[in-house]
């Protein structure tokens, strides 16, 4: 497996929000552990920045694009309704295979690993790429001091190839809208009653940490077990960023040191599916991620979906 | 056996690293220090404790709201 992530150029600090909502950098660090985030800007695209991730992972695993059979983009919110964000990357980087979106919320990453191992498993795919792109800021509620200090923009991309590491996978999903949503312009159809207006991203906080919390000590337990391993033999818990306070809740749950823990949160905020291969990638580069280590892979999001997996990389 | 107040009390002390009899009844969640994750947290452990739910609304403001919406799932 090889990761590659990709960022915006602009750099939006907490000192920045306070310019438009009612916030302070002490109440955003304190609460989240949120510094600053990327926020895409200008002409920048998200099928742009999705390519990018997925050049440097296919750099890191030695391969090029016309290797790929698969691509898997995983995206909260793509770049366009049709075609699907795989298809616009698949022309950015000149493959030829084919290519599709799933939409798991924060979680697509986990689902989209499980259908890459699957593909994997039945032989219709020998190299597979993974590429979580995500532009949360363009879904965000700017106005909505609780949720937009929260996200940031990123993609993150893995290359999988047949008979590598993946142990065990986890997923559910419990269907339930009201806690976590957002939805598009409804269109002009005149067969449709009154129609909706488009409502940006609106998330009840305290209903999804509970969820959160409870769900992905349950799944990390569940992982673990499934693949006869104790917390110990785990070199690292690789953790959806939603929140510095749910991946230290999780943290004192399992009773592991800091260092196995891994965060982003504090530079990129939560940039949706793609945290978890961001994060990968960045532990690529500065050497802490190395072969042959056990990784513990969860995470939660709208759907509500949530799911765990234990990787060696 | 402790009331439902007694255990809330101990429970919003155990989170806040104080001592239970400090907290009153009439206390809102903010007298307490208690940000919105804090009391989701707190739902959680009194969901664990009491075996109640609890769903989080904005009339859920002082600790004798929440022993009221326990005592009534008791009933």
């Amino acid at each position: 497996m090889a990761f590659g992530h990709a960022l915006p150029k602009r750099v939006v600090t907490n000192q920045e929000l306070t310019a438009f909502v009612d916030t302070t950098d002490e109440w955003i660090v304190e609460h989240t552990g949120i510094r600053s985030r990327r926020v895409m800007s200008g002409r920048e695209t998200v099928s742009g920045l999705g390519a990018k991730a997925a050049k440097m992972a296919l750099s890191r695993a030695g391969i090029t694009a016309k290797d790929i059979d698969y691509i898997i983009c995983s995206t909260s919110f793509g770049e366009m309704t049709f075609p699907a964000t795989a298809c616009l990357i698949q022309e950015k980087l000149g493959a030829t295979c084919p290519g599709l979106d799933v939409n798991a919320g924060c979680t697509g990453f986990l689902y989209a690993l499980d259908l890459a191992d699957a593909l994997l498993a039945s032989g219709k795919a020998k190299r597979l790429l993974i590429v979580c792109a995500e532009q949360i800021s363009r879904v965000a509620d700017w106005t909505d001091r609780s949720t937009c200090v929260l996200f940031g923009d990123a993609a993150g991309a893995a290359l999988c190839e047949a008979g590598e590491g993946l142990k065990t996978i986890r997923l559910s999903a419990k269907g339930n809208a009201n806690i976590l949503h957002a939805w598009p312009e409804s269109g002009n159809s005149p067969f449709l009653a009154e129609a909706q207006a488009a409502q940006p991203l609106f998330m009840n906080g305290q209903e999804v940490f509970k969820f959160a919390v409870s769900n992905s000590s349950r799944d990390i337990n569940a992982v673990l077990a499934d693949s006869g391993l104790t917390p110990k033999a785990v070199d690292y818990f690789v953790l959806h960023q939603a929140n510095l306070r749910i991946i230290d809740a999780a943290r004192a749950r399992l009773k592991q040191p800091t260092e196995k823990f891994p965060v982003n949160i504090q530079d990129h905020g939560n940039t949706s599916s793609a945290c978890i291969p961001v994060l990968l990638s960045e532990m690529t580069e500065d050497g802490r991620l190395q072969r042959g280590q056990m990784l513990v892979l969860s995470a939660f999001g709208a759907g509500l979906t949530n799911g765990a997996a234990v990787l060696q990389y | 056996m402790m009331t439902t107040f007694e255990t809330i009390a101990k429970l919003i002390a155990e989170t806040k690293d104080m001592d239970p009899s400090e907290v009153k009844p009439e206390m809102t969640f903010a007298d307490l220090g208690l940000d919105s994750l804090d009391v989701a947290e707190l739902v959680m452990n009194m969901e664990d404790e009491l075996g109640v739910t609890i769903e989080i609304s904005p009339e859920l403001k002082t600790v004798q709201d929440v022993v009221a919406l326990v005592e009534a799932q008791k009933k």
